[in-house]
């Protein structure tokens, strides 16, 4: 029997919860996976799940308030790139957030569908002890 | 985000350039809204935009619903790699109009 491999951290980074600031995220993100085996469509796809979650915790965790703040970590283990997203917003109701029907067409909603069309896993971890809520995203790298 | 918009013989073409984030999602919204309401036939040209996110992708359906209204086109043009990605992804390909480049005559920035 093997052992699990121990995480590697590829990101480490703490960022006020606004819009202007998901540029520079972005960037960052897509620096410290490149490199880490992923293909061109893999790096795309996961900066803009990554971007997507960003938004979901500002404008609804949040709720477009100033002055919170986001936690982001990147790790790899193994062949997997795992996401963490930390927010210390009030508690999100994990039920109310869900993709909305494709065929409901509307503008908005379609951040939760992307990321789950795009990540292999994605999902709120319980933190019932800690302040805010972490969402994380897992992905394969192909 | 930069963006022109230029009167041509067949309507406006709006091209759009950048990231449509959620930063500039609601500048990219009122160009396009403000474009449409001119209820003239309505050409966006992407093939500028690195980055196109939900919410750029919302601005688009809300002008593509306030053209239907208005009975008028509105037509996305040259959308790169990126941005047909998540179009794709929102099964949004299948909803819009899509031409590989503008018509004969209005590439290179004019008539």
């Amino acid at each position: 029997m093997t052992e699990a491999a121990a995480p590697e951290r590829l990101l480490d980074l703490r960022f006020p919860a606004q819009a202007d600031q998901l540029c520079e995220v972005r960037d960052a993100v897509r620096a410290c996976i490149v490199g880490s085996g992923a293909g061109d469509g893999c790096v795309t796809d996961v900066v803009m799940a990554v971007d997507e979650a960003c938004q979901n915790v500002i404008r609804h965790a949040y709720g477009g308030l100033p002055g919170g703040e986001i936690q982001l970590h990147v790790d790899r283990r193994g062949d997997e790139l795992i996401f963490s997203l930390r927010d210390f917003a009030p508690k999100v109701d994990p039920a109310q957030v869900k993709p909305r029907d494709l065929d409901d067409l509307r503008p908005g909603g379609l951040g939760t569908h992307l990321i789950r069309s795009v990540m292999d896993r994605a999902e709120f971890v319980n933190t019932d002890a800690e302040p805010g809520n972490l969402f994380r995203m897992v992905k394969r790298i192909e | 985000m930069r963006h022109s918009v230029r009167d041509v013989s067949i309507g406006i073409v709006v091209c759009l350039q950048g990231d449509v984030d959620l930063e500039q999602s609601p500048r990219a919204r009122q160009i396009l809204l403000e474009s449409v309401g001119r209820k003239q036939d309505v050409w966006v040209d992407l093939s500028d935009v690195n980055y196109i996110d939900s919410s750029g992708v919302a601005s688009l359906i809300e002008a593509f619903q306030a053209a239907r209204r208005n009975g008028t086109k509105f037509a996305l043009v040259s959308v790169g790699s990126a941005a047909m990605r998540v179009l794709e992804l929102a099964r949004l390909d299948e909803l819009f109009t899509i031409h590989d480049r503008l018509p004969e005559g209005l590439d290179a920035g004019g008539e």
